[in-house]
């Protein structure tokens, strides 16, 4: 296959190239290569790396109702991305071999994109006891988390860290302090005064940041921290890599696009955890994501069923169903409001994600796995959830307007998804 | 003319609405006094009565003043409704609509459980409180009490002290006193004043003298016990010495200042006894004033309701 004449997006440059891929893997990039037989036309497109959520939910086993494998994967491709990681939190958790064992076996009969489980810290995500970490590694799992909660007890949790740095599988941290939290369900500030909705301070996200940092720091060694939301978690964050802590971190789409204004209305799908916070977070958000403070982007897809949402606001589940919007927003509030470059996005997007969890992916050179996202920057659209492909409708940018629309995904040199024309 | 299916809250309720409801009001509770309960403005409407909190005052006034207007009242007590079998908001919503009743009247625990409601029915609702919220309701009947006692709110010094945070009452008042040119003064624990409440228009006192100096009209509001075992503050006691209004600060407020308390009363912690059985005190004008507005809220939206 050859994909000719499109913008592709290195590391360093955005350069007008034809690619050849042959078996899976890239061959050629070239200015001009010689006419193939099966061809892709990319003028005017840009080609990215193949896109890597590292941070999605995708329900299967338990919660087929909300999402299953084959329904987020086919959300996956068309949002652009080529590799997924799916937390653990499924019934039953994702604790132990099988569990592990059967996402992956799914995700080969669906073989949309490559989905690579994550396995929990602890059984039934419950911070008690350890899971089995090696064992789930060996089945294929390539990070643990306990995401949805933390885990409170930090003595367990500095056991875990050390236990799986002996399995070189790292950490994805969910930062909240459960006691501070006390059933809150928004930011806590002006929004939620006005709501009347219980609020949540950034100190229930901050101190597990920090602790979390301490582990690492005391272990010496690597740990993620997940959905980044507060503007003085940033600060540590860039604080602990200044001082040489091997803290990697991510944040979210509504994390750096939207504020808290928006749960005024009592709409339940602005409801997600760590809750959307105010202008100075987004702000600090997005200059962490400039600075490199903040190393990747991801969804933290949370697809969810009507029935788990049209309920009072309080009683409604934590989540966003945002894995076809990810781009989007990221080309529209991140590149066009010139907060990052091209290659940048493709460094929070691909890249990063795939340094840091040591997948194959994460580069258009040739060698590499014909992994590739081809996208038309300028292409405007406005967001409607009823037209997803994820069972998860639950998205509350409904009609806003974003650009970047994705126009092929290939997998393994094959074409996953193909834009309508 | 007030233009609106629902009335959910104050937040977005205009200057020209306020005064139209508290204007009804006046004029309804004129004919209460006159000893006129049997009037007809909603003859052969259904109002339902939904209640996911216990109340005693707030409900029973919205029950009569439905009745002294002809309505026929249905009263839910959702202990022993179907939400214990656990149907949900929406669908209880599309039931009692299904049953024709023209308004709900509902109070629940939860901010913005109104909002939710009305979006799924056609009848009217009226938000008898909702978590931390509004009360909408509630600030209505203060502010015809104060309108009573001073003949306009535009200006008047409000000190509002206690569990401002936990309360829809507080919010309700400075929203609608706001609206209506009043000064709100906010004096509480540290632990119990909202984030951002200052900048919807509170002015927020460093101690009780700042709060109470010159008022016009100072409200107590209730707190409940189970906020001192959640640690926002130590005991009753330093609550009552720091918090509550004894017959001495009320000195402070200007001489005819009057005193204010959407009940129940903790006797001794929000208000001295003193205070509240003092002749400046209008905690029972309060109650009836309830009757009054709800009826002044129901006529308008069953007015509005018939415009369609």
């Amino acid at each position: 296959m050859i994909i000719r004449n499109g913008n592709v997006v290195l590391k360093n440059s955005v350069e007008k190239k034809d690619i050849l891929i042959q078996d899976g893997k890239i061959v050629q990039i070239a200015d001009k290569l010689p006419k193939g037989d099966n061809e892709i036309d990319a003028s005017g497109l840009h080609i990215f790396p193949g896109l890597i959520d590292m941070h999605v939910h995708l329900r299967e086993p338990g919660f087929e109702h909300k999402e299953d494998i084959e329904s987020g994967a086919k959300a996956a491709v068309k949002g652009g991305f080529t590799q997924i990681c799916c937390m653990p939190n499924t019934y039953p958790v994702a604790d132990n071999k099988v569990v592990v064992s059967y996402i992956k076996n799914r995700a080969k009969e669906v073989g949309l994109c490559k989905i690579h489980p994550i396995g929990a810290i602890t059984k039934g995500e419950k911070g008690e006891q350890l899971a089995e970490i090696g064992e789930m590694k060996a089945a294929g799992a390539v990070a643990i988390s306990d995401d949805g909660v933390s885990v409170n007890n930090s003595r367990l949790m500095y056991l875990a860290m050390e236990y799986a740095k002996g399995f070189d599988i790292k950490c994805l941290c969910h930062c909240e302090d459960k006691n501070l939290v006390d059933g809150g369900v928004v930011n806590e500030g002006l929004s939620s005064t006005i709501a009347g909705l219980k609020g949540i301070p950034r100190a229930a996200e901050d101190i597990m940041i920090a602790r979390d940092i301490a582990l690492a720091e005391s272990l010496d060694m690597p740990v993620h921290i997940c959905h980044v939301s507060t503007h003085s978690g940033v600060r540590l964050i860039r604080d602990a890599k200044r001082a040489g802590v091997k803290v990697t971190a991510e944040t979210c789409p509504h994390y750096f696009a939207a504020t808290d204004n928006i749960v005024r209305t009592f709409d339940t799908f602005t409801k997600v955890n760590p809750p959307i916070r105010e202008e100075v977070d987004k702000q600090a958000i997005l200059e962490g994501l400039k600075d490199g403070t903040l190393d990747c982007i991801v969804t933290d897809h949370a697809p969810h069923h009507t029935n788990d949402k049209n309920v009072e606001y309080n009683l409604a589940a934590f989540g966003i169903s945002g894995i076809e919007t990810s781009l989007g927003f990221a080309v529209t509030y991140l590149y066009k409001a010139g907060v990052l470059t091209l290659p940048q996005i493709a460094e929070k997007m691909s890249a990063a994600p795939a340094r840091i969890l040591g997948l194959d992916g994460g580069e258009i050179a040739e060698g590499a796995v014909a992994d590739l996202t081809v996208v038309d920057l300028e292409k405007e659209w406005i967001v409607d959830p009823a037209t997803f492909v994820s069972k998860g409708k639950n998205n509350p940018f409904k009609g806003w307007k974003l650009n970047g629309a994705v126009a092929y995904t290939i997998v393994d040199g094959e074409v996953k998804y193909q834009q309508e024309k | 003319m007030l233009k609106r299916k629902d009335l959910l809250g104050l937040i977005d309720v205009s200057k020209d609405e306020l005064s139209e409801i508290l204007d009804v009001a006046a004029h309804m509770k004129a004919k209460l006094k006159a000893g006129d309960k049997c009037l007809s403005e909603l003859k052969g409407k259904t109002a339902t009565i939904l209640f996911y909190e216990n109340s005693t005052r707030t409900r029973t006034s919205f029950e009569l003043a439905a009745k002294y207007l002809g309505a026929q009242v249905v009263n839910i007590a959702a202990g022993t409704s179907s939400v214990a079998k656990g149907e949900t908001l929406v669908d209880t919503g599309k039931t009692l609509d299904a049953q024709l009743n023209d308004f709900l009247i509902m109070r629940h625990p939860m901010g913005g459980a109104h909002y939710l409601l009305s979006k799924v029915v056609n009848a009217s609702v009226l938000n008898a409180g909702d978590g931390m919220n509004e009360h909408p309701t509630q600030a209505l009947l203060d502010m015809l009490t104060m309108t009573e006692s001073f003949g306009n709110l535009q200006g008047l010094k409000v000190a509002i002290l206690g569990d401002i945070k936990h309360s829809r009452v507080a919010k309700s008042n400075l929203f609608g006193l706001r609206t209506m040119g009043a000064e709100v003064y906010m004096y509480a624990p540290e632990t119990l004043i909202p984030k951002g409440i200052d900048r919807l228009g509170a002015k927020l006192c460093k101690t009780k003298e700042e709060a109470l100096q010159d008022a016009d009209v100072v409200m107590g509001l209730r707190i409940q016990l189970e906020r001192q075992q959640a640690g926002n503050f130590p005991s009753l006691s330093e609550y009552a010495h720091f918090y509550g209004v004894s017959a001495n600060d009320l000195k402070l407020a200007k001489p005819h200042a009057i005193v204010m308390h959407p009940g129940p009363v903790n006797r001794g912690v929000e208000l001295t006894g003193k205070v509240i059985d003092h002749d400046q005190s209008r905690i029972e004008e309060q109650v009836f004033s309830g009757i009054a507005v709800r009826m002044a809220a129901l006529k308008l939206l069953n007015d509005y309701r018939n415009s369609k």
